[in-house]
């Protein structure tokens, strides 16, 4: 590693990757806060733009748009309750609460510090550890896939505020709503009633929008909400809570470290990793009733390991030339137009360019916070627009967003369909956040299912292939653990207050 | 309620809008061609194997053509929702999309609601192809195809075999293979080439089928056992053919580009000689080799007739399952009633299901 220290710095101590790092992070955020619009989408834009630079040059811009991407789908989230990107699920639960408070800068500052740190230790992962998380990730089979999945699904108890049962409800419905499209093992469509459109399933994006930003914003027209003329500013704000959350290194961690292992699994994105590292703040909460209603320990959790995972989802790329998540795929087509094939030898054979790029990341992750910050004191202002401009404005953005994604019609349709449907929901008390992790957890759950039954037909012991590796082992106690604790939890409350009633007759 | 009105009509109005502006495409005739920019459609995602070749050709063919090329993304159903659309655009020649085989043969003979039919797509030319490979890891006992052969022989159904996607060229070669050698495998289908190769890497699977560009990548990690190309492919001189170990065989991708039906010839000559004239372009062809790609320089006419050729031959080999599935339908030895979900997965993945061999018995 050091000695290609002198061309890492070489490289990015031209003003040229400079500016372009820091016009990345900047791209990314502004196409991140667009509902719609994706960082991987925002990748696909700027590709061809990227042959006629310099390699070292390209990845860096390329890196810094990734990084932004991921922290912009954060300010719709915690503004108007709607994910940018996918990896901002977990933000909406208590970041557009706290907008409700009046709290949206704090919110906002909280984001932006607890993402770069996120993404900082993941570019730290990513440098000293790529060797050993490779290897890692590849002992990660089918039916660890499954028993992640089921993991995830146990948050349900986390997310479904207010009654089980209807939670319950939301998640098959979500399970179901992942079955759409043709099936991950046998080939056959499912519910595409003739629509060759729905043969690639549901796109994640619209039903994310349409089941947390259409309800929304019609309860906005209806003046449930009004809009925000003042937003809070609190002096040293930014202090206290950077100190805040460095109080807390092991929470810290935990989020950064849930990140990383779930971007070195390729498939699973930031999304299942924010929703991860969400529950596991809530569990190991004292206060467990305050998330959800604008705790900023939930937005730090959910906002720190969405870009820790950007750092482990690139691991796999520069170790094995797999992409573990798909903007990192287009990484991986930028390197191939520049004539270098990502694979096992790219560390040995790129070093140079690698340790730059890997650098490069770690210092975007530092830019992103100035521009967060920065940024934090004035994008509140959005919600001061009254709502008869903001309203339509976002749903223009909202359509505009659900068509880009596969420039396809039948999305918009399908926006406004799960929009209504999702708005007569949520006034008979369903949650959108399990239904949205059925359908973000659903196929990878049926897949690594499939999977694993054929394998373990072929070794002639399916049960065991199911129940005896070593990961999977893991994954099974901790499924059981996030299922009983509660229940535990509940009966030793319970027992608790008796005796204490008894004690007090 | 007023309100609620108030932001429908505005969806609409959006709607009305965005559908304004595609119907307005679509003028011009073949003498001035191309009269505007022109989209690729690329039904994948971005940075794969069909983006990288595109992005090789787009400024080539912004040279010989003389406007923009926009290059788009339609990902979906394993390319199926961009051959749709390609079939329901304007012929004017201003939208072409990159088109894969087998896919556009196999997919519309598996599924009823593929939305375009083979014969709908006119192919302009093919340019590159990858061929299949089939490979064991680095540390297995397996030394060759007659190994792995043998081997399966011995203890038939527990060799599993990792490939991207069901009824797909990898899941295809791997049946040609069974039915060529008399063996029984364990096809595995994986979300994609990406996911298939790292459950591969780490050790889910003893074997994986494979297309030329990946394998290459990973040719230290894996002995490559035999290569579905017509003839010695020359990013690899040390591995065999499937035909010169005798089984005729050569599974491959080709990757092409096609207009939609009713283009007139004259803008198909245009596109075919502008995208064929990019394989002669000085490092072009070293380029692709380099990658793990086989140039090709198929134009038009003879795209259409290695279609059709192509189309035949997999017709011949969904016959060949059919057979297979009745022999299963007839004799008793699964347990239908046991494990009726893994039966279903099983006999989904391995050969067709009872309903499908009907269907495709009426089809032909």
């Amino acid at each position: 590693m050091l000695e290609t220290l002198p061309e890492v710095l070489n490289s990015l101590t031209q003003p040229l990757n400079i500016i372009l790092l820091c016009t990345g992070v900047l791209a990314g955020i502004i196409v991140g806060a667009l509902p719609g619009l994706t960082a991987t989408m925002a990748l696909a834009l700027l590709l061809p733009f990227t042959f006629t630079m310099e390699s070292d040059t390209s990845l860096i811009t390329m890196g810094g748009l990734y990084i932004g991407g991921i922290y912009g789908g954060c300010i719709s989230a915690i503004l108007i309750n709607t994910p940018g990107t996918p990896s901002a699920i977990a933000t909406t639960f208590d970041g557009y609460p706290m907008t409700k408070k009046g709290q949206a800068s704090k919110a906002l500052t909280a984001a932006a510090i607890s993402s770069g740190i996120g993404g900082i230790i993941g570019g730290l992962a990513l440098l000293f550890l790529t060797p050993v998380l490779a290897g890692w990730a590849l002992n990660f089979g089918p039916p660890e896939y499954f028993w992640v999945a089921v993991l995830g699904l146990t948050m349900i108890s986390t997310l479904s505020s207010g009654s089980m049962l209807k939670g319950l409800i939301g998640g098959c419905i979500g399970l179901l709503l992942g079955t759409v499209g043709i099936s991950p093992v046998g080939g056959e469509s499912r519910y595409t009633f003739g629509f060759s459109q729905l043969q690639s399933g549901l796109e994640l994006i619209v039903i994310l929008i349409a089941f947390f930003c259409i309800p929304e914003v019609i309860s906005m027209i209806e003046n449930k909400v009004k809009s925000q003329k003042s937003v809070r500013r609190e002096k040293g704000i930014v202090k206290t809570l950077f100190f805040n959350i460095i109080k807390k290194p092991f929470f810290i961690i935990r989020s950064s470290f849930i990140g990383i292992i779930t971007g070195i699994i390729p498939g699973a994105g930031g999304n299942v990793a924010s929703l991860l590292s969400y529950d596991a703040a809530v569990r190991f909460s004292k206060d467990k009733k305050s998330f959800g209603k604008g705790n900023v320990d939930g937005v730090v959790a959910a906002e720190t390991s969405n870009n820790a995972e950007v750092g482990g989802s690139l691991v796999p790329l520069l170790s094995l030339g797999i992409p573990g998540a798909p903007p990192a795929a287009i990484i991986l087509g930028a390197l191939m137009m520049q004539g270098i094939t990502p694979g096992p030898n790219l560390m040995s054979q790129q070093s140079g360019l690698v340790y730059t790029f890997l650098i490069a990341f770690v210092i975007a992750n530092v830019v992103l916070i100035i521009f967060g910050l920065m940024g934090s004191r004035y994008i509140g202002k959005v919600l001061s627009i009254p709502v008869s401009y903001l309203a339509p404005s976002i749903v223009f953005l909202t359509i505009i967003g659900s068509y880009a994604i596969r420039n396809n019609f039948l999305d918009i349709a399908l926006l406004i369909g799960f929009g209504l449907l999702a708005y007569v929901m949520k006034n008979a008390g369903f949650n959108p956040a399990p239904i949205v992790l059925g359908l973000i957890l659903g196929p990878i759950a049926e897949r690594g299912l499939a999977q694993s039954m054929l394998l373990g037909e072929a070794a002639g012991n399916v049960w065991g292939y199911f129940f005896s590796r070593p990961i999977s082992i893991v994954l099974i106690i901790l499924c059981a653990l996030s299922i009983l604790l509660p229940v535990l939890g509940n009966l030793f409350a319970a027992k608790n207050e008796d005796s204490q009633e008894r004690m007090g007759a | 309620m007023k309100k609620l009105a108030l932001i429908f009509s505005s969806m609409v109005s959006v709607i009305l809008l965005a559908s304004c502006g595609t119907n307005a495409s679509g003028s011009g005739s073949a003498e001035d061609y191309p009269s505007e920019s022109i989209t690729y459609s690329i039904p994948f995602d971005p940075g794969g194997q069909s983006d990288v070749e595109a992005r090789r050709q787009q400024p080539y063919l912004e040279e010989s053509l003389g406007q923009d090329i926009l290059i788009q993304y339609k990902p979906g159903g394993g390319g199926s929702v961009g051959w749709s659309e390609l079939i329901n655009k304007d012929p004017d020649g201003h939208f072409i999309s990159g088109i894969n085989i087998p896919h556009i043969i196999l997919q519309p003979l598996a599924n009823d609601d593929t939305g375009y039919q083979t014969e709908d797509i006119v192919p302009v030319a093919i340019f590159q192809a990858t061929p299949i490979g089939i490979a064991v890891s680095e540390d297995s006992n397996i030394e060759s195809l007659e190994d792995l052969v043998k081997k399966a022989k011995e203890s038939p159904g527990s060799i599993t075999v990792a490939g991207s996607g069901t009824y797909s060229g990898h899941h295809i070669a791997s049946l040609q293979l069974e039915h060529l050698a008399g063996i029984d495998m364990q096809y595995v289908p994986f979300d994609g080439a990406a996911p298939s190769i790292q459950a591969f890497l780490g050790g889910t699977t003893d074997v994986i089928f494979g297309n030329s560009s990946d394998l290459i990548k990973y040719q230290d990690d894996m002995k490559i056992l035999a290569i579905g190309s017509e003839e010695t492919f020359k990013p690899m001189p040390d591995v065999p053919t499937f035909k010169e170990l005798g089984y005729d065989m050569t599974p491959a991708i080709d990757r092409g580009v096609a207009v939609p039906p009713g283009t007139n010839q004259e803008v198909i000559k245009t596109l075919e000689k502008s995208f064929l004239d990019i394989l002669d372009e000085e490092g072009v062809k070293e380029e692709m080799y380099n990658e793990g790609f086989q140039p090709k320089q198929m134009g038009h006419e003879e795209s259409m007739e290695y279609i059709e050729k192509k189309t035949k031959e997999y017709s011949r080999i969904f016959e060949m399952l059919k057979v297979t599935c009745n022999d299963l339908n007839q004799s008793n030895e699964t347990p239908l009633d046991k494990i009726p979900l893994l039966w279903n997965y099983q006999k989904g993945c391995r050969t067709w299901r009872v309903q499908e061999c009907l269907r495709l018995y009426r089809k032909y």
